[in-house]
């Protein structure tokens, strides 16, 4: 269990997190999805006890991270894909780390092979490929075999066969009771591994809940009517409770579905030009979500791509 | 977790004990080939001196003028190749360090060890023990190597003779302290290239900087110099050392307090500062 509770942090001039609280429970995958820059690298840094927070506090199992005896065994991380030194071998790496927090040497073994790592076990890090490097880190996340597990950006620059390799550890540790805190920028990639998620914009939360209510509420569906005679058509429509906004020559309807708009259209005899529902996916609607919130747009795209610099 | 092996070897409730952190930092020493690198660089160069140094006085030793065979010190002259010990030991102190930080190790360590200040505290301790080690096998080779051939009629040192032993000896301890001292550097200033050049700023840059300067000025502070102290304490015959300088058990002491001042910063900067 992660518990981020009203956490601050600033670096210099720059808030990279303000007021943001979240938890991250047991037993399933929590998405932390955020525009590059929106501050998920720093929670995670702050989670991690390696950044300190300007104010606010973040627990793991009721404790700061700094409190913990044996960090390794309660928390596992891979934040940043390559952060080995190059020169040591990977079963070098994760010995170091099994000795600090006295973990068996034999589970050095035991993760290398989980990860699929065995056979490059004495090779240096250096010659690894950008994959195997991030194998190596999520490694590194399981030596203590920790309840608490958070990822940043696992899947990326893994080929797709490795990215189904991630996505099913994840659900996999999830199943196993474990807390998995899970960072990206994509939307597609959570909405196929996460259960739950966290979503931030430019440090803030913008929403928190399972994936199925944020599509629901985010995403929605809408409605998109066209008619001779929308002035009239959106008074009765309101009438009936429904939001309504202007879509260029048509009006976009929520809160009623295509049916009803349609029989409210029929009995005040308004003719319809057009009727349809509206489903947004996971995708759009963490873009209309974020657009306000991404820090570096691209200059020639006219819909928020985001860009830029990773998050510090 | 129900997956949980662990505990059964190892008592649960333990902190992270000093011991595995010391064991922890000396399997990340030994695993690079920096460490070996250095280590095997100091070995060349300081026994290389000492045996060039050795024959030379041994050929030349018909050209020395009496004063020259009066005052010669066979005991300093063929420990002078742990100058460049105490260069190289530098780098070994600094990478130590900075070489967690420019891959990102720093994290991993960090994570693992949340009481940072006894992480600077075990590398202290490899990094002392490696360098002593090191230090004092390299300052017994190479004046035995040098004695070896330093021939009649040219004069040569024995360890038995008075403060030979301490020189010999004290030569190993100053390259120990300089790696500490270069550790600590590199907890301050977290970057190879800015901690090495720091480094050898304060060995060989400041000391020239003071001695352009007013002798009156730079007099006093000269015999604080890292080098100057090491060039007093691996000499037994005190001539030829240019202005006024502190006994060896004083020179070794500045060593140490320059060292813990240096770790001192450096872990008050690594428990205050973001990772």
């Amino acid at each position: 269990m992660i518990e981020v509770h009203q956490l601050e942090k600033r670096y210099r001039d720059t808030v990279a997190v303000r007021d943001l609280s979240f938890s991250v429970p047991p037993g399933v995958v929590t998405g932390f999805l955020g525009p590059n820059g929106s501050g998920k690298s720093t929670t995670m840094r702050v989670i991690m006890g390696l950044d300190r927070p300007d104010t606010g506090t973040a627990t793991i199992n009721g404790r700061p991270y700094a409190e913990l005896r044996h960090p390794l065994r309660e928390v596992g991380a891979l934040l940043e894909a390559r952060a080995i030194h190059p020169g040591r071998s990977a079963a070098n790496h994760l010995r170091f780390l099994a000795q600090t927090n006295g973990i068996p040497l034999a589970r050095v073994d035991e993760v290398l092979d989980r990860v699929g790592l065995s056979e490059v076990a004495r090779r240096r890090v250096g010659k690894f490929s950008l994959g195997m490097g991030q194998r190596l880190g999520i490694a590194a996340a399981l030596l203590g075999d920790p309840g608490v597990l958070l990822f940043d950006e696992p899947v990326n620059g893994l080929d797709p066969e490795g990215i189904l390799w991630v996505r099913n550890l994840l659900k996999g540790l999830a199943a196993e009771g474990r807390s998995v805190f899970v960072s990206s920028h994509l939307m597609s990639e959570m909405a196929l591994t996460a259960d739950r998620l966290v979503v931030i914009g430019r440090g803030a939360l913008i929403s928190e809940g399972t994936v199925e209510d944020f599509i629901a509420t985010t995403a929605g569906t809408s409605v998109r009517v066209r008619s001779p005679r929308t002035a009239q058509l959106r008074q009765l429509l309101e009438a009936q409770g429904a939001s309504v906004t202007d879509d260029v020559e048509a009006l976009d309807v929520r809160g009623l579905d295509a049916a009803q708009v349609g029989e409210i259209a029929c009995a005040a005899g308004i003719a319809l030009h057009e009727l349809s529902a509206q489903t947004a996916s996971l995708e759009e609607a963490f873009m209309s979500l974020t657009s306000d919130s991404v820090e570096y747009h691209g200059r020639a795209s006219a819909s928020p791509v985001p860009t830029g610099r990773q998050a510090r | 977790m129900t997956t949980l092996t662990l505990g059964s070897t190892t008592p649960a409730d333990l902190p992270v004990g000093r011991s595995r952190l010391i064991a922890s930092e000396w399997t990340k020493l030994r695993t690079v080939r920096s460490t070996w690198w250095t280590l095997l660089a100091m070995a060349v160069v300081t026994l290389g001196v000492a045996a060039i140094a050795g024959s030379a006085v041994t050929h030349n030793w018909h050209t020395f003028s009496p004063v020259q065979r009066l005052t010669f010190d066979p005991t300093g002259i063929t420990l002078k190749g742990l100058l460049f010990s105490q260069l190289i030991v530098g780098v070994l102190g600094v990478l130590v360090m900075s070489a967690e930080y420019g891959t990102g190790t720093i994290r991993a360590t960090l994570a693992a060890t949340p009481r940072r200040g006894r992480v600077l505290a075990a590398k202290a301790v490899v990094v002392g023990a490696l360098a002593l080690v090191a230090g004092e096998v390299l300052s017994f080779g190479a004046f035995l190597l040098g004695q070896s051939l330093l021939r009649a009629p040219a004069a040569h040192a024995t360890l038995s003779q008075p403060g030979v032993l301490r020189a010999v000896v004290d030569g190993g301890v100053a390259v120990a302290l300089l790696g500490l001292f270069a550790l600590g550097l590199a907890a301050i200033v977290r970057h190879s290239a800015g901690a090495i050049t720091t480094y050898v700023g304060v060995l060989l840059v400041l000391p020239l900087i003071l001695q352009t300067l007013p002798t009156s000025f730079s007099q006093p502070i000269l015999k604080f110099m890292p080098l100057h102290i090491t060039n007093t304490v691996t000499s037994v015959v005190a001539v030829g050392i240019q202005g006024p300088s502190l006994s060896p058990w004083a020179g070794i002491g500045v060593l140490a307090l320059d060292a813990a001042i240096a770790i001192g910063i450096g872990g008050t900067l690594l428990v205050r500062r973001d990772a």
